[in-house]
């Protein structure tokens, strides 16, 4: 080991920064409310909008569910770092003998969790406003695999964003392209769960999404230590 | 014997723009220096060098011995900052705060030590309130105790005071000599000539990205310091 090595392992960081962004959302809550009432407004927005007969309803539904999802989670990532950002808590944490990319890994475990207690309270509403059971084990799957992609790589890109003045801009506009394959993979795989399609056709978009997931971490475990390098 | 904080040459550039210029810089161990300074001099960025959070253009910068940007995690380990933002959680009590904190910085068992650093800046009562709940001055103490809760050999401090009320001032400037007491090298910029004069061992200008003069305490009354500070800009800018 170097001498210059960090004296806290990767695994405990992350730990100790997953647990402070969870406390403290524990006791604020006002990343969850508003991903909440963002998400739930969305679902609302869509089923008045559609207004959609029963059968059309199943064929939309997993693109609804997704567009809510990232909606809600873009909101999620901006106040994640837009907080460290403006109470100089980011230097606080560059300051550390750590390896940074546990600055990273902490926030992304932090904003998965915020991503996957929206969700959780979306399914049940979502099933019955749209009369859809979405609670098959498949389907479960791939919000969870669609989720880390997304988390993965709007974390990276929101460490970005954060930098900039037009922050709150910025980050859609950066993410959006880049989590395209993310979403496409998501809504072509949960549509196959809900039409009850055939493994072997919905197996390739499972793989691309754990592709995709495996991709996006490596890289920013890679390059975030210098993203935030001033 | 290895000075606290060696700066040779150093250089920092963001883009066409030259902020430090061949700054050089020494300080031994337990000095308490006072870098003094109008806006836009460079202090904050020099301050951030010697904390790792900015790379030098060029030159070199060795804290303990220990050379940035190569063995910064080295140098994070022995080094505590305190800025104008006290770099705390209001959703999270002190005693949280600097939990985490312990825990990044590894600390095996911390509890006796947080318990420690409250008492020497006062919190100690307050220990289980949100930080959000706290005065200005009082996030500005606790931020101390942030920063020497691993027990740094050095502190750098970029204006503390800003923000201050008269009586929140008083009470960090006796944190402050308690801190520097304790044997610790002690860098910090402020406006407040008064209030540096107080505390520091040596008072250095720097203007227009250099250090323009260097005094110490022994060679300046207190009356002196404002005529000291003046006649080193005047002839830096001529």
């Amino acid at each position: 080991m170097s001498g210059d090595a960090p004296i806290t392992s990767l695994w405990q960081a992350t730990r100790a920064i997953a647990w402070k962004d969870l406390t403290a959302e524990r006791r604020s809550r006002e990343l969850l409310s508003a991903m909440l009432v963002f998400a739930l407004l969305v679902i609302l927005a869509f089923n008045f909008a559609l207004d959609l007969d029963p059968k059309t309803r199943g064929s939309v539904a997993s693109g609804v569910l997704w567009v809510t999802f990232i909606f809600a989670g873009t909101l999620g990532l901006n106040r994640s770092m837009a907080t460290e950002k403006d109470r100089g808590c980011l230097d606080g944490l560059l300051l550390a003998p750590i390896d940074r990319s546990a600055i990273y890994f902490g926030k992304a475990i932090a904003n998965l969790a915020f991503m996957l207690i929206v969700e959780a309270i979306v399914f049940p509403l979502y099933s019955v406003l749209y009369n859809v059971n979405l609670f098959l084990p498949g389907l479960l799957l791939t919000v969870v695999l669609g989720s880390v992609g997304y988390v993965a790589v709007g974390t990276l890109l929101s460490s970005m964003a954060v930098q900039a003045r037009t922050r709150d801009m910025l980050l859609p506009i950066l993410l959006f392209p880049v989590a395209l394959p993310v979403l496409i993979a998501a809504v072509k795989a949960s549509a196959g769960y809900l039409g009850g399609l055939p493994m072997e056709e919905i197996i390739p978009w499972l793989n691309l999404l754990g592709v995709y997931d495996v991709i996006f971490i490596t890289v920013a475990f890679m390059v975030f230590d210098f993203i935030v390098e001033e | 014997m290895t000075a606290a904080i060696a700066v040779d040459r150093l250089t920092k550039r963001f883009g066409l723009k030259t902020v430090l210029r061949g700054l050089n810089f020494t300080a031994a161990q337990g000095e308490f220096v006072a870098l003094l300074g109008p806006n836009g001099a460079g202090k904050t960025t020099f301050l951030r060098i010697l904390a790792s959070l900015s790379r030098p253009t060029s030159g070199e910068v060795r804290i303990g011995g220990a050379a940035l940007p190569r063995e910064a995690a080295t140098v994070r380990r022995r080094l505590g900052v305190v800025s104008h933002q006290p770099l705390l959680y209001g959703d999270l009590t002190a005693e949280e705060n600097l939990h985490f904190f312990a825990r990044l910085y590894g600390l095996a068992a911390p509890e006796e030590r947080i318990g420690e650093v409250l008492t020497l800046v006062g919190l100690a009562r307050r220990r289980h309130d949100l930080v959000r709940t706290y005065s200005r001055g009082m996030q500005q103490r606790l931020a101390i105790a942030r920063a020497i809760l691993h027990d740094p050999d050095v502190l750098l401090l970029d204006e503390p005071y800003t923000g201050l009320d008269q009586d929140a001032s008083a009470m960090l400037d006796a944190v402050l000599q308690e801190v520097a007491a304790q044997g610790r090298t002690v860098v910090m910029t402020s406006h407040d000539l008064s209030r540096v004069a107080a505390l520091a061992s040596r008072f250095d200008v720097l203007a227009r990205g250099r250090i323009a003069a260097s005094a110490s305490r022994a060679d300046l009354a207190d009356a002196q310091l404002l005529a000291f500070y003046r006649t080193a800009i005047a002839e830096e800018a001529s």
